[in-house]
Formats: structure tokens, sequence, C-alpha cells
């Protein structure tokens, strides 16, 4: 199973890769993490890139090209869209290899503090 | 020492206009023509000098540069008018009263300690702001209000937002401002209350001694009853430093109003809806003390339908099976019990919604005035009831009795059944999502919640401050039955009101031997950091823990927006709402306002012992702030 979902990591990790490629350059995480705060995207999705109003960001689903179409023309009066003259599709690339890098949350059934919290509110 | 904030001239343009102010010694500024400003102080005597950048005299001289000294005492009155002001006072039982001294009230001030001996309990703030603020919590927690005193003009105006807050949120304070201080022209006004007039329920300026007791009377029996609001009485100095007349004015007599409640002929018709609706809902916004909360379970569980939160206090419990949504449908009938209209904190317009038929018992629409709009479009429904409904529950609920068959009543009970599975899903989905972000650092406010939980559930507990900042997670994740559980928000969404506030509601929880929480937003605090004092002077067992997102983080998405739709760039949205550079140190300031503190805190795995060490102070009878860096947002 770990292999799998290895396999499947790798695989989505490569294909990322192809996508950025794609924009001629390799996101730069570093570069990324500080547009992600300069640029306010944790203002809505939290440093963590979950918590907040905004949608999850972290795992990120969706491949560059995908994240950047939405970050251009998100379609909901929640989310800026944030166009090329003002974030590059390479900017957008590397903000989208800084989300990667951001570590997902546990599952709750693996929180003993969540698991006793929903046992007393089961009762 | 009077206060020279808002003079007409300003602070450095009066003293540099006081000819030779800068020259003249202390000792020629204590002169006799102090003793003649503060002894002539009549109300024919104010105006003299007022209405512009008037060449101050050496006794306004004194008191804005320190050297002010109590004119000499040449005469002795043993029986003033505030000593009755304090009879009426304490006759209503009023437990605390909350100032900024000012000179304006001093004769009452002398009388709270010396006639009364600090009984009701002076609880000394820093800002009248925090004086007002702080009598909103307690009336919150109490339910009944306590009296706060303003100084003229100049503390009229500090109080102005915090009075909005109440205002907005309906809730009883009891306010007295002193007048005719004549000493500081720009202290006193010949209508002091206009300032707020159009957020306070009433205002009284009496010029007699028995018309000061009849305005006290009158004025608490106005703020206690619904719409609750706050209240202002203006009283000038010399009524309050005079001898009384030699026939003592006797304390008028207080009798308690009786709530305002729905007339039979609709509380028939809405019972007969609600029994023969499929699928009824009902929204609640508040419950004005633990017998509405009882009533409204009992109305609840009679119908089997769900009840929602139509308002931002806790007036149902939270883990109750039919707290929430339930399985959802079309709703045919709506009871709205002061369900939005009441501009408490968010602004809401009437709660309509999508029913068939919309049923809105408030009295939130008797509070309406021609200029500030707190209940937003009103309060809306296909039937409207301007009553209380806790005073109405009792008749409704007989008749809701009434008219449930044992057909109907199996019928009902498989209603509940539906409801509460779809509640208990709801609830089980929205404890899993505390676990986004859960080791993130910064720390998620879901975790902050949660760690506290298990430390205050075995406690007599109370949390004082606005969640909606805090993303809902104490009511979330908390099991909220009492009223006093969750307070609600600011009421007009006016910042300053959370520190302060949460001073108040831990007063009164004090007494009962509860403590109190307040989870601090860092920008409501530089509001009001005074209120740390005031927390720790009066011993107040209070946990505060900072949200700590160093920022205006809704300003953030705001101003990101804007640039965004000008297609501007959001890299500036910092400027003017960050809280950065220097980082501020709460657990620092706390300790200079002498409180224990820790922090900040930034690895959520160091929050859980903090918190125990702040609890197990705060069970001692002491305040605690625990600083911890969060993230923005819920």
């Amino acid at each position: 199973m770990k292999k799998l979902i290895f396999g499947i990591l790798a695989q989505t990790a490569a294909l990322a890769m192809l996508t950025v490629a794609a924009y001629g350059q390799q996101g730069d995480a570093k570069k990324g993490g500080k547009m992600f705060v300069d640029y306010s995207c944790y203002a809505c999705h939290g440093f963590s890139g979950q918590n907040g109003p905004g949608k999850r960001l972290v795992p990120m689903k969706l491949a560059a090209v995908a994240f950047t179409a939405y970050v251009r023309s998100p379609g909901t009066n929640q989310m800026p869209s944030y166009s090329a003259k003002v974030l590059s599709d390479a900017q957008l690339a590397d903000i989208w290899a800084y989300i990667k890098t951001l570590p997902d949350s546990p599952e709750a059934k693996d929180i003993p503090l969540v698991q006793q919290l929903k046992a007393e509110a089961g009762k | 020492m009077a206060k020279l904030k808002n003079t007409s001239v300003g602070r450095r343009g009066f003293l540099k206009g006081a000819a030779a102010g800068a020259a003249v010694s202390a000792a020629s500024l204590v002169t006799p023509q102090i003793t003649e400003a503060q002894q002539g102080g009549g109300p024919g005597g104010r105006g003299a000098g007022r209405g512009g950048a008037a060449q101050p005299d050496g006794a306004a001289i004194a008191r804005e540069d320190g050297t002010a000294r109590p004119a000499p005492v040449s005469r002795i009155v043993e029986n003033p008018g505030s000593d009755y002001m304090c009879d009426v006072i304490k006759a209503l039982g009023i437990e605390y009263v909350s100032f900024n001294p000012g000179s304006s009230f001093e004769g009452l001030h002398e009388s709270l300690i010396n006639y009364t001996k600090n009984s009701p309990e002076i609880i000394t703030c820093t800002h009248e702001e925090n004086a007002v603020a702080a009598a909103h919590g307690y009336a919150k927690a109490e339910g009944r209000p306590m009296l706060a005193l303003l100084h003229g003009t100049i503390g009229v105006q500090h109080a102005a937002m915090a009075i909005y807050n109440a205002y907005g949120d309906r809730v009883p304070i009891v306010m007295i401002a002193g007048y005719g201080d004549t000493a500081v022209p720009a202290h006193t006004a010949v209508d002091l209350a206009t300032t707020v007039r159009d957020y306070v329920k009433w205002d009284a300026q009496p010029d007699t001694l028995q018309g000061v007791g009849q305005a006290i009377i009158r004025a608490y029996k106005l703020a206690i009853t619904p719409p609750m609001a706050p209240v202002l009485i203006t009283v000038h100095a010399d009524l309050q430093m005079a001898a009384m007349p030699a026939n003592r004015p006797q304390v008028p007599k207080f009798t308690m109003p009786s709530m305002p409640s729905a007339d039979l002929a609709s509380v028939r018709q809405i019972a007969k809806d609600l029994v023969n609706a499929n699928n009824p809902r009902i929204n609640s916004g508040r419950a004005r003390t633990q017998e509405g909360m009882d009533l409204l379970v009992e109305l609840a569980e009679l119908l089997q339908c769900p009840v929602g939160g139509g308002g931002d206090r806790i007036s149902f419990p939270s883990r109750h099976p039919l707290a929430g949504n339930g399985a959802g449908g079309a709703v045919d009938v709506m009871l709205n019990l002061e369900a939005g209209g009441g501009g408490g904190g968010g602004g809401r317009g009437g709660a309509a919604g999508d029913a068939s038929k919309t049923i809105a018992i408030s009295t939130a629409e008797l509070l309406a005035t021609h200029n500030f709009n707190i209940n937003g479009g009103g309060v809306n429904g296909d039937m409207y009831i301007a009553a209380d409904p806790q005073a109405t529950l009792p008749a409704l609920i007989e008749e809701v009795k009434k008219l449930i068959t044992a057909d109907k009543k199996r019928l009902f009970e498989d209603r509940g059944k539906k409801h509460a599975e779809a509640n208990r899903a709801a609830h089980a989905a929205n404890v899993d999502a505390a676990s986004v972000g859960w080791n993130a650092s910064p720390v998620s406010l879901a975790r902050i919640a949660a760690e506290l939980w298990p430390l205050i559930k075995n406690e007599d507990w109370s949390f004082v401050s606005p969640q909606g900042f805090v993303g809902n997670w104490p009511s979330r994740l908390w099991d909220m039955k009492k009223v006093y559980h969750y307070l609600g928000g600011q009421g007009a969404g006016g910042m300053g009101y959370g520190a302060p506030a949460s001073v108040g509601a831990a007063l009164a929880n004090k007494k009962h031997g509860r403590i109190s929480i307040n989870i601090q937003t860092d920008g409501d605090m530089n509001y009001s950091p005074g209120a740390l004092w005031t927390a720790a002077h009066h011993r107040l067992p209070l946990l505060s823990i900072m949200h700590n997102n160093r920022g205006y983080h809704q300003e953030v998405m705001f101003i990101a927006r804007a640039a965004s739709i000008r297609n501007r760039g959001q890299e500036n949205s910092h400027i003017g709402t960050r809280l950065i550079d220097p980082n501020i140190d709460y657990a620092m300031m706390a300790k200079a306002y002498g409180m224990y503190s820790e922090g900040p805190i930034t690895d959520p795995k160091d929050l859980a012992p903090a918190l125990k060490r702040g609890i197990e102070r705060v069970k001692k009878g002491e305040p605690v702030m625990i600083d911890v860096v969060t993230q923005p947002r819920g």
C-alpha cells in the first residue's frame, strides 16, 4: 500500500514538475513563500495554507496550470483575481511550488483530543 | 485632576496661549482665583469663558499643568446631595460602579467611598470606554445593569463608542455624567447628553435632588425593559456638592416592570401554525436569563423541531440533539425569536428565511431611531409580534401542549429523530474540522479551543469574548448549555470591546465562583489595554488568551480584494493593516499591568501546558494572559 501511495505521489510530483516546466521554469518555493505573504494569500488561507475563510490549499490538488487558471479567474466574489499584470505565470508557479511544501494536517482519527471531543458530543 | 483632552484650542495651544503661563510659578497659580472658580460654579457661571479660545484662568492652567490643589475649604457640608443619590443607587441593588475619575462627579465619587463605604464597589477604569464596556460585559453575564460614571463632555465622548456597542447589543447600562465643572469650560455643556442621544434609550437632566432620584429609578426601569439599552442621567456638580434640603427627599419606590409579552390571540395562532407545520424551525438570538433557554428547550422538544442561532449569544444548548439545521427540507413555518435585526455584531437584517410562513417575536424594532440603522432591514415576517420572547414562551408552550394529539406526538418524535441524527453528523464533521492545521505554526484557532475544553469542562466557566474572529470554534467544540457560557459580540462591531467587556463579565462571574475565558484579538486589545490593569487590580479570575495574528486581518482581506478589483497588485496590502515591525509583546504588556503571563507561544505543543498553568492560577483567583501567535482566522 505504501508503495502504491508513494508511486502515486511520485507520479503527481512528476506531473506537476512537467506542468511547471511548461512555463519554461521550475517553481521556486522560497520565492513563492515570500509572495504567499506579500500578496496576502495567507490572509484568507492561513499561514498554513489551510486555516481561514478561504479554500483549503493543502494538500494542493490542482496542477500548476489549473492553479494558475483558478487564480486568474476564481469565479467567486470571495477570492480576488490575480491578473498577469499583478502576478506572472512564473510567480504563480513559485507560489504553487511553495504551497506544495506546506505540510498536510493529521487525520482527525489520529488526534486523541479531537476523538475525545467527538465522543463527548455523540453522547 | 480635571482633564483637558478635548479643549477647543488644543493642549499645546492652550498652554502656549496662556499668558505667562510657563513663567508663573506653581505656587502663584494656587490662588484665590481657584477658590472663586470652584465655589462659584453654578449654571449661571458656566457660560463665562465658553464658546471659543478664551484666555484660560489660573485655575484652568493649574488643572492643566498638574499644579492644581483642592481649594481651601471655607464651609462644611456634612449632608451633601450626592449622599442621597447613593441611597437611590443602593436601593436598586446596584453592585458595581465603574469609572475613570473626573471632577464633574467628584461629589458622587466622595459619597461612594466615604458615605456608602465603597458599596457599590468602585471599579477603577483607565478610560471611559473601558468603564462602559465593562458595564456592558457585566450586564450580559449578570442579567442586570451596573452603573458607569462619566466626566463632563470629554468623558461622555470617550465613552461614546462603548455606549453605541451596548445600544446595538440591546444591553442595559445606567450611566450618570457630571457637568457644571466650571474650571474648564470645555468640560461642560448646556445639553451634555446630545453627543450620545441617538444611541441611548432615554436621558434626563434633572434640576433638583428629588428629580435626580426619580430619574435614576426611571432610567433603571427603562434600561431593563426590553428592548434593553443604555440610559444616561446628567447631574450638575452643584447638586452633588450642595447640602440636601432640610426635608431629605425620599428614595422613590422601585417597581420591577413585567416584561412585554404577546397577546393571547397571537400566541394561539402561532401555536396552531407550529403544531400543524410539517417542518417547523426556530431561530433564537438570545435569552434574557437561563429560564429563557430552559423554556426554549421545552418548546423545541414538544415540537421536535431544530433550533438555530439567530444571534450571537447562546440561547439553546449547543449539544442538544435539536441544535442545528436538522435534516433540512423545505421549512414551512419559521419562528424567529429575537433573531436577526439585533445589530449584534454582524449587522444582520431580519431573518425571514425561505419558509412559507415566518413569524417574528422581537422587541428590536421598538428601539428603531431616525439616525442609526442598527436593525438593518428591520424585523421581517408574515406575522410580527413586538414582544419579549421569553415572556411569551410560557403561554406559547401551554397552547402548543393543548394542540398536540397522540398522533401528532408520534409524528413529532419521528421527525425529531431525523433532525437529531443530522445534527449529530454535522457536529461530528465540525469536530473533525478542528484537525485542519492541527500542528501548524502559528497556532490554529481550533486548536486553542480544543486544548482549552478539557481544562474548563469540569469547572463552572463563562466564555466572555466575541467568537466571530476566532472561527466560532468555542461554540463548535464546547458544550454550551448555560446562557453565561457565551455572551456574544460587541453589539455594533466596535473594536475596543473585548478586553474591558471581559473584565465586566469576569466581575459578575467571580461572585458565582465562575472562571471567565477571553480569547482576545490583538487589534481589539490595543484599543483598551488598560483593562488588563483593572483585571489585575480587582483580582478577577479571568484567563485571556491572545489571538495574536499580528494585524487587522479582515482589513488585509478587504484591501487585497480592492487592489484586485483595480488590478494594482496586493503586495502593499500589509501597509496600514499589519501589527508588525516591531511585533507587540503581549506577555510583557500584561506583566507591566501586574498580571501573570506567558508567551508568545508559536509551537502548538507548548499550548496545552501553558493553558493548564494559566487555568490553575485563574482558579486561585487571579487574571492570567497567555499570548499565542495564531493563524489569521479560524
